[in-house]
């Protein structure tokens, strides 16, 4: 408890810190025409703007740092993360597929798109998770899904019409929360509150499965429901964060192991405050996109991958010599 | 009184080989039952299909009277619990909270409260704060034996709870088993040591190919014969002052002899 408070102030933090800074400097008495007057320049730029924005990152990193926690508890893996068991691929390819159709000019398709593309790749891992049980045969249908997502969104470019549409899917799969508004969050926020929940249900189960399948399956607990909660939660968080800001490596993978520790590595207790620590990750790195003077703003997806690829390596470093069972 | 567990009959197969065979056995509340026998007699698998963790090709398996496939996930676990020979935790979590999640389904500070004492039962109350993978093999077997022991069920089911224990803990874990007995409980256990087997068992039922080929008390079951026959040793079991013990060597083959 003490954990998420610290880290809920430290999200308070930093989506305050992504507000008050950002491509444009503003003046203090701008700061204060902006919440006298919210219809003021300055007053968009905070509030129509910036706040959306760093709002958007935060909820799109909650979801990914929850979803990532939940994979790693159901798989037992540390490595494990959203894109693991492909969902992220199907999400992408899903919404690349709309893109290169020409019909992503239609409010909401893409969204739609990408959320129903995870849901797809979702139900495909869950039946599979039914008949195996072992992670290590998941492990393997996610890399080889993954593949086949990547594979399958390679083609959209190959045989796409135009280079436009193909710099329109690639800027897409780079991910981003620039210009989103609250509408495009409303939107989001269903399939992440019950995303949430299934996975919230699904945490006494993870927490059982340390000791692994058949000590879980003996365990009284509904495992197979649990299971089938876990992937669904997970896969409507990966997806509607797809949804709203494309796919974003890392987060999912970075933000369980910052809070384990403090977590007792109970992976019940981990999953709130990964999803806060999801948050502050991606509203930190939303803002290091932005204030980053670049000719081209940089894209979210490219901060977190640069990030996160080294720390991927200093994990695996730290996981490896920690592997002694 | 109704037996904890009946097994009737009992087949399985893996993969088209026959593993069990027309195995039959009965444990009643407050006895503990050794399954003995050599390595790939079966003995895991015939506790796994016990507790409905493998599949039956024949035969009937009850738990508390009850057949095991009428059964749900709580129903189940109310009538059995099980500790596998697998000793892997996927988390470093504190040996309290492993334990703990014996009684998931208690009141958190209740659930706490059991973990600290089966783990003081089991010499290990000092490590309860200790995450499970920083500690030995042994200490990490007594955690997961405690988790057992936390359970209210009836029935205890433990696959080789002495492997890799040291003797004096050997001895400890078998004791608190021996006691749920007493208590109440049915115990079920494998154990390799016939020594031990023949201390803490009320009953010992030997494996050989998947068959039970002997069963009963300790001291009438384990023969020289049996030995011979089923384990390759040539001795026997022998009364001393602390109890029985195992005397033997192995039986001479036909590849050592001239």
């Amino acid at each position: 408890m003490r954990l998420i408070l610290l880290l809920l102030g430290l999200l308070a933090l930093a989506l305050l810190v992504s507000i008050a800074f950002g491509e444009t400097s503003l003046s203090a008495a701008q700061y204060a025409g902006a919440f006298a007057h919210p219809g003021s320049p300055a007053g968009e730029i905070l509030f129509r703007i910036r706040a959306p924005r760093a709002v958007c990152a935060a909820l799109v990193g909650a979801a990914l740092g929850l979803s990532g926690a939940v994979m790693q508890g159901l798989l037992r893996n540390p490595l494990a993360e959203p894109g693991v068991l492909g969902v992220s691929g199907g999400a992408g390819f899903a919404a690349a597929v709309v893109i290169a159709l020409g019909v992503a000019g239609v409010p909401g398709v893409v969204e739609v798109a990408a959320l129903g593309g995870a849901l797809v790749a979702g139900a495909i891992v869950a039946g599979l998770a039914a008949r195996f049980r072992e992670p290590e045969t998941l492990i393997l249908f996610g890399v080889a899904f993954a593949a086949l997502g990547g594979a399958l969104t390679a083609l959209v470019f190959n045989l796409s019409p135009s280079p436009v549409t193909t710099a329109e899917v690639l800027s897409w799969l780079q991910g981003s929360v620039a210009n989103r508004d609250w509408p495009d969050i409303g939107l989001a926020l269903l399939p992440m509150g019950v995303g949430a929940a299934l996975c919230a249900y699904s945490g006494v189960g993870l927490r059982m499965l340390t000791l692994g399948e058949e000590s879980a399956a003996l365990s009284g607990l509904p495992m197979a429901r649990l299971r089938v909660a876990a992937i669904a939660g997970a896969a409507l968080l990966t997806g509607a964060s797809v949804a709203l800001a494309g796919v974003i490596g890392f987060v999912g993978l970075a933000a369980p192991h910052l809070v384990r520790g403090s977590a007792s590595d109970d992976p019940a207790a981990t999953l709130a405050p990964s999803a806060i620590a999801g948050a502050i990750l991606l509203a930190l790195a939303d803002l290091l996109a932005r204030v980053i003077p670049t000719a081209e703003e940089l894209r979210l997806g490219v901060v977190t991958a640069l990030f996160g690829a080294p720390l991927f390596a200093l994990i695996a470093w730290r996981a490896a010599r920690s592997w002694r069972a | 009184m109704t037996a904890a567990l009946e097994i009737d009959g009992l087949g399985v197969q893996l993969g088209g080989r026959i593993v069990l065979t027309d195995v039959t056995l009965a444990v009643e509340p407050g006895e503990v039952v050794g399954v003995l026998g050599p390595n790939g007699a079966g003995k895991t698998t015939l506790l796994r299909a016990a507790i409905g963790l493998q599949a039956r090709s024949a035969g009937v398996v009850r738990l508390g009277s009850r057949p095991l496939e009428t059964l749900n996930e709580r129903e189940r676990a109310g009538l059995a619990a099980y500790l596998p020979q697998e000793r892997r935790v996927a988390w470093n979590m504190p040996a309290w909270r492993i334990a703990a999640l014996g009684a998931y389904d208690r009141a958190p500070v209740l659930a706490h409260a059991l973990a600290l004492e089966q783990l003081d039962a089991l010499e290990i109350g000092d490590l309860a704060e200790r995450g499970v993978l920083d500690m030995s093999g042994g200490e990490r077997a007594r955690v997961l034996l405690a988790r057992l022991l936390v359970t209210r069920a009836p029935l205890l089911v433990a696959d080789e709870p002495a492997a890799g224990l040291d003797p004096e803990t050997q001895f400890l874990a078998l004791m608190r088993l021996r006691e749920r007995a007493t208590a109440g409980a049915a115990v079920v256990v494998t154990l390799h040591d016939l020594t031990l087997a023949a201390r803490f068992c009320d009953r010992v039922a030997v494996m050989d190919s998947g068959r039970i080929v002997a069963a009963g008390a300790p001291l009438g079951v384990l023969t020289p014969d049996l030995l011979a026959g089923v384990f390759a040793l040539d001795g026997a079991l022998v009364e001393t002052e602390v109890g029985l013990v195992l005397a033997a060597q192995r039986v001479a083959t036909k590849w050592a002899a001239p």
